[in-house]
């Protein structure tokens, strides 16, 4: 009987060992899911129109990206959103960066976004519960937030985001 | 002797990232803001406290904290906000919850084991 009971505890602690090492350490889930969007203010980039809280009131489909030109997998991504954009309105977020890199970049690689802002400080960031880019999410009509996607989007995340904007 | 004084000196000396540019004039203010970064973990480098790490994040975040103690905010509302923007994994003592409840029970179960096999191969 004793043994029957430390075999079951220790299974147990084996169970929880093996689940543990299959979770990913460097992804924390959102903890924003299911809530409105957060109030921020962000600066003007050149000549493009200025994102802020309001045009989340919109009652559709959108989603918003957190980005920035010194960022590899922002580009990497990049094609994935522009494929995106035909079908949402998709707003921008730069993070830390410099306002003629970004008109550059955009005018480089195509402009996938409807309006843009640049969070030069990270508190817009923090206030997202951003923590490193690039960072999508996904928002309902209600402005409530889907998803979100940490890293880029790859070919084969598509589907799966099309599904939760369907 | 030197040698182990030396690694002694390492051993618990604490290395902190803060900038000269985020200390805080208030020394009072300085000092809690040092004790909530120690409470808070650093979300790209797991195991460091936002005081110890040169991430950009805990950089922000450590400039948030102290800019939030600076408009009188007090530490429970700090620390509140960023886990409500974070969630569990940025505090490094988890709420008692009952999805976190596991987390302090299991190690009471597992030294009530310990205690109990011991106690039964002596008698």
């Amino acid at each position: 009987m004793k043994y029957f009971f430390l075999l079951i505890i220790m299974s147990s602690f084996g169970f929880m060992f093996y689940k543990g090492l299959k979770i990913d350490p460097s992804i924390v889930p959102s903890n924003l899911i299911d809530e409105e969007t957060p109030n921020f203010q962000l600066k003007k980039v050149e000549n493009y129109p200025l994102f802020d809280s309001k045009d989340l009131l919109k009652k559709e489909i959108k989603i918003v990206n957190f980005f920035a030109t010194w960022c590899g997998p922002c580009k990497i991504e990049h094609p994935q959103l522009m494929e995106l954009s035909s079908s949402f309105r998709i707003y921008g977020i730069a993070k830390k960066d410099n306002p003629q890199n970004i008109t550059k970049w955009l005018k480089s690689y195509g402009n996938p976004f409807d309006k843009i802002g640049l969070d030069n400080d990270g508190i817009s960031s923090i206030e997202w519960g951003v923590y490193g880019l690039p960072e999508t999410f996904l928002i309902n009509k209600d402005n409530k937030i889907l998803y979100k996607h940490i890293g880029p989007i790859m070919k084969n995340d598509l589907e799966k985001i099309n599904a939760f904007l369907k | 002797m030197k040698t182990i004084l030396i690694v002694i000196f390492f051993l618990y000396s604490q290395v902190q990232s803060v900038e000269p540019d985020e200390i805080l004039a208030d020394q009072e203010l300085e000092n809690v803001a040092r004790i909530i970064g120690k409470e808070l973990r650093c979300l790209v480098c797991q195991n460091e406290d936002i005081e110890n790490s040169n991430a950009d994040i805990a950089r922000d975040l450590r400039i948030l904290v102290r800019n939030m103690l600076s408009e009188g905010k007090t530490k429970d509302e700090i620390i509140s906000y960023i886990h409500s923007r974070y969630g569990d994994f940025v505090l490094f003592n988890p709420p008692v919850r009952f999805d976190t409840s596991l987390l302090w029970v299991l190690p009471v179960i597992f030294l009530m084991l310990l205690c109990y096999t011991f106690f039964r191969k002596k008698h």
